[in-house]
């Protein structure tokens, strides 16, 4: 009859162990779906964006609603996968916006969503210059403000 | 007066046992959405397959109410190591919001021959193409696509059931 006590109290550790795994698994879903669908922090760094962001590296606040319902605009600083390298993420600013997006009665055929994204350091940035106009939906986010160094902190202009 | 009070206050009881209800529905219906959001991002989905172009892979027969399902892989787009043959799914470089399945017929850095010319594949591109070329809207048409746009490869069809099978490769 020990056997079955000791049955019940593993029972009782094991959904207490259940329980307690479930609010973390529940917790990193949480935190994956913000960081990708709403607002996540990137850290950039490079000469490519000048003056506007520094050469050591900022850290900045980037939304990820925008790009999906089109409302990037002319002069956003956007973070988008790199069409050389998808491992990588860049950030740059757009500075044209070709397709159906603008033109409300595009054929659909012709209709063609690509961004060209500049860095504002246009002697040292590889860009649209470079790899011509980026699809779209390579954007993954718009820069919202930096938050590190902080004197720095604030909309970035 | 006691009848008419005990009437409100079983009232008052009842909206609130309904309240924390609907609380109760939304909470879990919330959690559930997020934690298949994420599975659905990290870890596999299954999508309707649409259209004959990647036929008889695919729908090999036109009627549209026994469309394929399939089961796409997210777990490649950790480091986008894709060979040729893969078959994926990605967003079209020319429509945003569409997303197309089409076979990988050149990695970067290989040279696919189109109508007149020889084209390369450049660095972080590949070349796609629809099993069924005759009716297919894929590389021929809008070039390489970046590796980028791809959401995640399809290894098996899931639906109908007659059909259910892992695709070799």
């Amino acid at each position: 009859m020990r056997w079955l006590r000791y049955l019940n109290q593993w029972r009782g550790t094991a959904k207490e162990a259940f329980d307690q795994v479930s609010i973390v698994a529940k917790f990193l879903c949480l935190l994956h779906v913000t960081d990708r669908y709403i607002i996540s922090s990137t850290h950039v760094q490079g000469p490519s964006m000048l003056p506007t962001l520094n050469l050591t590296g900022d850290v900045i606040l980037a939304e990820h609603v925008s790009h999906r319902f089109g409302k990037i605009g002319l002069g956003d600083v956007v973070l988008v996968r790199s069409p050389t390298d998808p491992m990588k993420m860049v950030t740059k600013r757009v500075l044209g916006l070709e397709g159906h997006r603008l033109s409300f009665f595009a054929d659909p055929l012709v209709g063609d969503d690509s961004v060209n994204v500049v860095g504002d350091n246009v002697h040292a940035s590889t860009d649209s210059r470079n790899f011509g106009p980026v699809p779209y939906d390579l954007i993954e986010g718009k820069a919202l403000l930096r938050v590190w160094p902080l004197r720095c902190f604030g909309s970035l202009r | 007066m006691h009848v008419a009070e005990n009437h409100i206050l079983e009232k008052a009881i009842l909206d609130m046992g309904i309240q924390t209800l609907i609380w109760q529905v939304t909470k879990k219906a919330f959690t559930g959405g997020i934690i298949g959001l994420t599975i659905s991002d990290r870890f596999c989905s299954v999508v309707p397959v649409r259209g004959d172009s990647m036929s008889p892979t695919f729908n090999p027969q036109r009627d549209s109410y026994l469309d394929d399902y399939v089961l796409v892989d997210k777990f490649c787009l950790k480091d986008y190591k894709f060979a040729r043959g893969d078959v994926v799914v990605f967003s079209s470089p020319s429509h945003y919001k569409e997303r197309y399945i089409k076979r990988i017929v050149g990695i970067p850095g290989e040279w696919i021959s189109s109508t007149e010319d020889v084209i390369r594949v450049p660095e972080g591109h590949c070349w796609v193409e629809g099993d069924n070329k005759a009716s297919s809207l894929d590389s021929r048409t809008f070039g390489p696509i970046p590796l980028g746009l791809i959401q995640g490869r399809v290894t098996r069809v899931v639906w109908p059931p007659q059909r259910l099978r892992k695709l070799g490769g």
